[in-house]
Order: structure tokens, then C-alpha cells, then sequence
């Protein structure tokens, strides 16, 4: 919670910024204020689950699962400002993108510790109004403009959705405190009004929307590719997180675990399409972000997956699968920004040669890759691993193997890049030479990447407190 | 009981659902990005309408706060939604939403 609040106030420092005239001191500034929030919601780890982690008269209750997913998108986020200085130009920065940046975050904190409807729908919204900004921040490229418009209509459109869900469920059990909406459910599970249902299924649709799982993918690819690049970096990893955390706390806690047979069935359905769809798509694409975007839909399959194996491992891997899939996306978004200088992406062949002009960003690129596409000893292994140990408890054999086979079509797509690094001649002679602060960010999430594949326990143990008892 | 109560709930329900699909497809078959702006307008405001008919139906003030907080967010969203649109028609000139092709597979 206090998170929140550091974070809000960075915003705020951000916009005082251009007033003041203290534009070179930001960067800085802002680095310090993560570090700040980071330790304040490390420290809520230590305090006893009572009244006192809860705020806003119990809308807010910020209880161990929320300090984990907090300190992975705060950690994620401090790792997006490191690796995007040349996003903000940083001698002279824009001080009105830092704070869109910083409130966004605020927004995916609210996710992760909201016992209330109202709360959804205002991290919902405070994480997807700025990032309408951010993605059209590049005003005179049209790809910026179409990718800003079509991610507008279409977060605007999904919100209408979680917002007549929300009427609906409310409408049937008369509060919006999760709490209560799970006791009702409980009590009155037989008599509920049919349009109770219909609200849970809109909830589902519009929170399936943001996560960006297909069937309601079809704008994440545009939108991920028009962004600039830092922009979809942060979409990619700290909004997805966001995400799969909103659905983990409404669906896996004791909301509405008294009508899985209900929902549950749409999300299997989701997830299954989600294998297929992704990874052909990212097989047959040649530029990189595109692929980079359509990979993104496919880690959210398997986020999903965890969520409707609806068992015990399910928080658990989840927790695993986001820090490494974070972790892995920023480190693959820093190459890069450092490679592909256009901000729509560039085909595969901009990585020629790069194993022999650059041995150490073609080194970090490949752990991230491999990451990614889930081969040992890389932190994307344990991931899947966890993912799937979770599905297979619950039953979900078909879904395992599809989800199995979609990786083994990711292994292509990833390796054709690192082919492409290693054993083609480079075409051109233009020298890549990241700053000294990305390599140190490079380096930085590559050995987390490393460690976490050699030593999985470290955050499985955390992970096992992830258990959402949201609202009780 | 007053006025709004005499009414029974299914009549609200039905006319925001139907305010609700008119607006959904619109987004979906409409090409005018301003007549999209409103079309989303529209679906906010059949969600503010049920969630007013709830909460005379139920005696419960909560979800009448939440309709502001949906005024508010909306009126923010709308804000940045007319940004973009004038951004995007300092580019191409034009609102039809058909030019907005460039990326595709």
C-alpha cells in the first residue's frame, strides 16, 4: 500500500519536474523513489495478516500475494527505467512520459491487492489510461498513432465489458466487496438470477481481453508492434503481470471458486486456442517485435493454464512464471532497442553477425531466447515445468500436450534468431555498442535468469505464500 | 416506494442490455472514429444506467458512488481518447478508421 503511495508521489515529483526546472535531477530521483518502493512493500512481508494491511476501508487489503506481485512488477519496473533512458532522453528528459510511466505502475500495484470491485475497475483503468498516451507517445509516426487508436478502442471496449459485469454480478448479490459477493455466492449458488452468469462470463471476456489471450488477441499484435519499443516492453511484462494477477485474486480465492464449472470451461477453451493461434502466427512472422508480440500472447496461454488448473501449484507457478517471463522479456527488449534502432521492428536478419560484432549482447540475447522458449538451465524452463506440473494435477492432459507442442513451434522461432547471431555473415558494418547502463541491466537480469534456472527454490519457496485468501 | 422502484428490474436490465449491444456493435461495424467515441460512450452509460436501477432495487447508495467514479474515469478516458483521434487526423487528414491498415499479420 504504501507502495502506492511512493509511487503517486513520484508522478506527482515527475510533473513538478517541468515547473521547477529540476528536469536533469529526475532520472535519478525516480530510481531512488522504486528502491524506495520496493523496500516499503518488501516490509509488509513481515506483518501478520491482520486489519492493519487493509485500506480504504478494507477495498485495499495488501496480504502476501499482493507483496510478492508487488515487488515483481515494482522490481520489473525499476529494471523497464533502467533499460529505457534513451526512451526519456534522459540529459533532457519528458518528464510528462516518466510520470504516465510511474502512474501506470500505480495502477498494476492496485491489482494486486484489491478486495473490491470498484478497485478492479480503477487499477483497470489507471494502469490502461496512460499507457493509451505512452503507446501513441511517437506523435508524428501514423504505426504510433494507429497502435494508440486501436489500443484505445479496444481497452475502452473491454472495460465496458468488466464494467456490465460488474453491474450484473452486483445486481444479483447487491455489494462489490469480494467478501460478500463470494458469501452470497456461497449461500444462494441455486436461486442467483440468470444475469448473474452473464456477469460472471462478461468479467471473464473483458479480463481475457487484457491479458490479451486469443481469442481476444487480435490487437495486442498491432498494438505491441506500432508502440515504441520501450513502451511495448513494459506492456509486455509489467501490464501482462497486472493482468494475470486481477484474474488470480477474482477467480482463484473464494469469489467465485463455487461455480468453476461455469467459468472455468471458457478459460480452458481460451487457453487451448491461445497454444494454437500464437505460436503459428509468431512462426510465419519475419520481423522481430512482431514475433516478440505474438510470444507474448503464448506466455499468457501458459499464465493462463496455471489459473485454470485451479489447484494448489497454481499460485505458485504463476508467481514463478511471471518473474521469469518479466525478467526474460526485459532483458530480450534491451538487445533490442540496441539492435533495431526503427521503432516498428526490423526482420530477423538485423541480428546477423551479431555473435562476432557484439559477443556479449548475442550472448545475453540468447539466454533471454532460450529463456523464453523454456530450455534448461534458464529460469523459462522452470516456469513451463511449474506451469505444467499444475495443469497435469488438475487433469488437463490435452492442454499439457498442446501447450507442449506450442513450445516445441516457439523453439523454432527463437532459434532462427539465434542462427542468425551466430552463423550468418553480418550485412552491414553500422557498430552496436550498448551504453554502459545497459549492459549492466543486461548482465543484471541474464545472471537472474541463470540463477533462478539453477536454483528454482528461491522463489518457489516465497511462491508457495501466494495462495490468494483475498477478502475473507 | 418511489418512482423508480414502481418499475420492475427486468425493464431497466433490458433496456441498458439493449443500450449496451447497440453501443458493442457499433464499435464493431462502425468506421467513423468519432461515432466509435460515442458508441463507447453509449456502453458506459447503459452499465450507469442498470447500476442506478440496482441500486434503488437493492436500497443500496454504493453503486450510485460507483456511477461517479464510471462518470469520472469516462470523462478521463474520453479526454484521451479525443487526444489521440486529433493526433491521428493531424497525420492522415481523415477520421475513418479504415487508413488504420498499416500493420496486418
Amino acid at each position: 500500500m504504501k507502495a502506492i503511495l511512493v509511487l503517486t508521489s513520484l508522478g506527482i515529483i515527475s510533473l513538478l519536474a517541468e515547473i521547477f526546472r529540476f528536469r536533469r535531477a529526475l532520472y535519478p530521483i525516480v530510481i531512488l523513489g522504486l528502491m524506495g518502493a520496493i523496500a516499503t512493500t518488501v516490509s509488509y512481508w513481515w506483518y501478520d495478516d491482520g486489519d492493519f494491511a487493509k485500506y480504504f476501508g478494507g477495498m485495499i487489503n495488501f496480504e502476501d500475494s499482493s507483496v510478492i506481485f508487488s515487488t515483481i512488477i515494482i522490481s520489473t519496473g525499476l529494471l523497464w527505467f533502467l533499460m529505457s533512458d534513451t526512451f526519456f532522453n534522459k540529459e533532457n528528459p519528458r518528464t510528462d512520459l516518466v510520470a504516465l510511466v510511474l502512474f501506470a505502475m500505480v495502477g498494476a500495484v492496485i491489482l494486486t491487492c484489491y478486495t473490491n470491485m470498484a478497485m478492479l475497475f480503477l487499477g483497470v483503468e489507471i494502469l490502461s489510461i496512460p499507457l493509451y498516451v505512452l503507446a501513441g507517445s511517437r506523435k508524428d509516426s501514423l504505426s504510433s498513432n494507429e497502435a494508440a487508436f486501436k489500443y484505445f478502442i479496444m481497452g475502452a471496449f473491454a472495460s465496458a465489458f468488466l464494467l456490465f459485469g460488474i453491474a450484473l454480478v452486483y445486481g444479483a448479490t447487491g455489494s462489490f466487496n469480494l467478501g460478500v459477493i463470494g458469501q452470497v455466492v456461497e449461500a444462494k449458488k441455486e436461486v442467483l438470477p440468470g444475469f448473474f452468469m452473464v456477469g460472471v462470463l462478461m468479467l471473464v471476456v473483458s479480463l481475457l481481453f487484457k491479458v490479451s489471450a486469443a481469442p481476444f488477441h487480435f490487437w495486442a499484435p498491432d498494438v505491441y508492434q506500432g508502440a515504441p519499443t520501450h513502451v511495448t516492453a513494459f506492456m509486455s511484462t509489467i501490464v501482462k503481470t497486472a493482468a494475470i494477477v486481477a484474474i488470480l485474486r477474482l477467480f482463484l480465492s473464494v469469489v467465485f471458486d463455487d461455480i468453476t464449472s461455469f467459468w472455468m470451461p471458457v478459460i480452458l477453451v481460451c487457453v487451448g486456442i491461445t497454444f494454437v493461434v500464437s505460436n503459428v502466427s509468431a512462426a510465419v512472422q519475419n520481423n522481430v517485435k512482431r514475433m516478440l508480440a505474438y510470444s507474448s500472447i503464448s506466455h499468457a496461454g501458459f499464465l493462463l493454464l496455471a489459473v485454470g488448473a485451479f489447484n494448489a501449484y497454481s499460485a505458485k507457478a504463476i508467481v514463478f512464471y511471471t518473474a521469469a517471463y518479466s525478467v526474460g522479456s526485459i532483458l530480450a527488449f534491451a538487445v533490442l532497442t540496441n539492435v533495431i534502432k526503427d521503432h516498428t521492428g526490423g526482420p530477423v536478419e538485423s541480428f546477423n553477425g551479431l555473435g562476432k560484432k557484439n559477443p556479449f549482447m548475442a550472448l545475453v540475447m540468447t539466454i533471454a531466447l532460450l529463456s523464453l522458449a523454456g530450455i534448461p538451465p534458464t529460469a523459462g524452463f522452470f516456469g513451463k515445468y511449474y506451469v505444467f506440473n499444475a495443469a497435469l494435477q488438475a487433469g488437463h492432459v490435452w492442454l499439457v500436450i498442446l501447450g507442449i507442442i506450442g513450445s516445441l513451434i516457439g523453439v523454432y522461432y527463437y532459434f532462427r534468431i539465434i542462427i542468425a547471431m551466430y552463423f550468418k555473415d553480418a550485412n552491414e558494418e553500422a557498430s552496436v555498442e550498448p551504453s554502459k547502463q545497459h549492459q549492466l541491466v543486461m548482465f543484471v537480469t541474464a545472471v537472474i535468469i541463470i540463477v533462478l534456472g539453477l536454483l528454482p527454490d528461491l522463489i518457489l519457496g516465497i511462491g508457495s505464500a501466494a495462495e490468494v485468501v483475498a477478502a475473507k | 416506494m418511489s418512482a423508480i422502484q414502481i418499475i420492475p428490474i427486468e425493464w431497466y436490465l433490458t433496456l441498458s442490455a439493449i443500450l449496451f449491444g447497440m453501443g458493442a456493435l457499433g464499435v464493431m461495424y462502425r468506421k467513423n472514429a468519432i461515432i466509435l467515441l460515442m458508441c463507447i460512450e453509449m456502453m458506459l452509460n447503459a452499465v450507469n444506467l442498470s447500476l442506478v436501477a440496482f441500486s434503488a432495487h437493492h436500497s443500496d447508495p454504493g453503486a450510485q458512488v460507483f456511477v461517479f467514479f464510471i462518470m469520472a474515469v469516462a470523462a478521463a478516458e474520453v479526454a484521451v481518447g479525443l487526444a489521440i483521434l486529433i493526433m491521428l487526423y493531424r497525420n492522415t487528414g481523415t477520421t475513418d478508421v479504415e487508413v488504420l491498415n498499416r500493420m496486418k499479420w
